[in-house]
């Protein structure tokens, strides 16, 4: 009998793969099954209900699906600029101090170590209409005297929610911004100087292509779990009010959970996991090509 | 000498407008912590004072003991739930290290088909939404009879923390010299020997910081903990903070307590390792 000899590089990856399989994989693999039946959680039997592609076609079909996924775009598409912009502004001031930088650099991962569920509550608590800090100190200052009823407008609901998802992940990009900015050459930003371009300038041709690959990186992490904001925006407001915060992963958790639909969530939850993988392939492309242009990369 | 002092009078305004700049966004930053930590002290009473009382005229720790003191009177378990958050995370951290070691080793040391593929493919496993997989995992585990156990939530954790461990430990073995595990095996070492006493105490700082980036994604994960688990047998602090809301009431006072115990530990272990994890994550990025 002959021993079935494996290239070493396999026999170390494989504990990796045989748990992403089994943990990810194959669970996939059934709730790619599972969204083709009338699979509901209360009744075992309906797994094997073969519906063909119903689900899909349910869901192509359902405003309220499509209100979710272009919300999830838009508050994605925010966010993650938003938080870059702030991250760049926040690096380049934290770079220019010169005393005090180790202590300014530990405040400002102090977000990164909150859990999102704990961020929603302290924007749930901070934001409420009654006691919150804000309407508190917006009506101790005498700007207000009226509860402004941050979670319960659908739009200042919103704006609450990217508020919190800002406030937790701008660091990210900051601190990664920051290892960037430490790391850049001196010599192309003096030559730069020498030649007469002004800060700005000598920023936007010098500097910033030399940070885009750290910006990339940044993107890359957030984009692995931009499923984050799912945490937040369920405990700031479970999609409401009336669905005007509903994103696709609040929605897809009601129909399973509450609902019972496991068949048709899960119909919807392979759209979200090819848009979550849809993204990361794009940002690590990106980190790619940007590593490349600057030659770092083999 | 007037643009000499109009000079002077610019850049001085600069550095005014930088400090600002500066103090502005640390307070937004450190308030929402602070304000939370502040009202853990506060007696109920008063953090529902209408109009505000901004300057607390009694701190006390009525919080902390009731949520020490036990299941009584509408208490939560949080001793409980604090013993089930440790012993998931330093478990699924353990094994999530071991695996990445060796998968890190792989990425950083061998030349293989396939390689960028295969390290895309790792990654995207880890993108997949939290809700989306706890789906078919629920099925699943509930099938196999794991759920709310800590062997199921172990098991998920490991195959969450994997990609990155894989990802960050690769970056810290690039960082050591081919030549120094060849210069051990040509003086008698075996691979694994070289491996052990040679790459693995250079890169152990980095292997350290990806063991607290596993362990504070384990700590503070909740989309998949509260569908995988379901009483106190297994629940996690993040999922325990629910405990403190019921339908139309919360214990604000109460659930700051809980928060200022989940964020100790963190703070604790993210700042001991700040400087490695930044290395980590710019390294692998920048020179994988």
């Amino acid at each position: 009998m002959s021993r079935l000899k494996l290239p070493p590089w396999l026999v170390l990856l494989l504990p990796a793969i045989i748990i992403l399989m089994a943990v990810v994989l194959v669970p996939l693999v059934l709730s790619f099954y599972s969204s083709f039946t009338a699979y509901q959680l209360t009744r075992p039997d309906s797994l094997t209900k073969w519906i063909g592609t119903f689900n899909y076609r349910k869901a192509a079909g359902d405003a309220n699906f499509w209100w979710a996924f272009g919300r999830t775009v838009l508050l994605l598409t925010i966010a993650l600029n938003l938080e870059m912009l702030l991250g760049l502004g926040l690096a380049v001031m934290v770079s220019k101090v010169t005393t005090g930088q180790r202590l300014l650099r530990t405040a400002m991962m102090f977000p990164m170590m909150f859990s999102p569920v704990l961020v929603g509550f302290q924007f749930k608590f901070i934001f409420n209409d009654n006691v919150g800090l804000v309407n508190n100190a917006l009506q101790s200052l005498g700007l207000t005297d009226v509860a402004i009823p941050w979670l319960v407008d659908g739009h200042l609901a919103m704006f609450s929610i990217i508020f919190a998802e800002i406030w937790t992940s701008t660091s990210v990009f900051a601190i990664l911004i920051l290892a960037g900015l430490y790391a850049i050459p001196q010599d192309p930003v003096e030559a730069a100087k020498v030649d007469g371009c002004t800060p700005w300038q000598s920023f936007r041709f010098v500097t910033l292509p030399f940070l885009m690959p750290f910006i990339y990186i940044a993107m890359a992490i957030r984009s692995l779990d931009v499923a984050r904001a799912y945490d937040i925006v369920q405990i700031m407001t479970n999609g409401g009010p009336a669905r005007r915060t509903e994103l696709l992963w609040t929605l897809i958790g009601r129909t399973a959970y509450v609902d019972a639909r496991m068949g048709y969530a899960n119909a919807m939850g392979y759209i979200a996991i090819l848009l979550s993988i849809f993204f990361t392939i794009y940002f690590f492309r990106k980190l790619t090509a940007a590593r490349s242009e600057l030659g770092m990369g083999v | 000498m007037a643009s000499n002092a109009e000079h002077r009078l610019r850049k001085r305004l600069l550095r005014i407008a930088h400090l600002t700049g500066l103090f502005l966004a640390m307070s937004l930053i450190c308030l929402p912590g602070l304000w939370i930590v502040l009202n853990s002290f506060r007696p109920t009473v008063e953090i529902m004072a209408k109009p505000p009382v901004w300057i607390p005229n009694s701190l006390n720790l009525d919080h902390y003991r009731a949520m020490f003191g036990g299941v009584g009177e509408g208490g939560v378990p949080v001793l409980t739930y604090f013993r089930n958050s440790l012993i998931i995370s330093v478990t699924s951290t353990l094994v999530a290290l071991l695996v990445g070691m060796a998968g890190g080793y792989a990425f950083a040391r061998y030349r293989f088909k396939g390689k960028a593929a295969l390290f895309v493919g790792l990654m995207a496993t880890r993108a997949v939404p939290g809700v989306a997989l706890s789906l078919p995992l629920f099925i699943i585990m509930a099938r196999a009879g794991i759920i709310d156990t800590h062997f199921g939530l172990i098991l998920t954790y490991v195959a969450l923390n994997v990609p990155f461990t894989v990802w960050l430990i690769d970056g810290f073995f690039r960082q050591v010299p081919r030549e120094l595990a060849e210069a051990a095996e040509i003086d008698g070492c075996t691979r694994w020997q070289a491996f052990w006493k040679v790459e693995f105490p250079v890169a152990r700082a980095g292997i350290a910081s990806a063991g607290i980036f596993a362990f504070l994604t384990s700590w503070n994960e909740y989309a998949l903990a509260s569908q995988l688990t379901r009483s106190v047998n297994s629940k996690t602090m993040p999922v325990g903070l629910l405990d403190f809301t019921s339908q139309f009431t919360l214990n604000w006072g109460g659930m700051c307590a809980l928060a200022v115990l989940m964020i100790i530990p963190a703070l604790v272990l993210t700042f001991l390792v700040q400087k490695h994890l930044i290395a980590g994550l710019t390294f692998g990025g920048v020179k994988g």
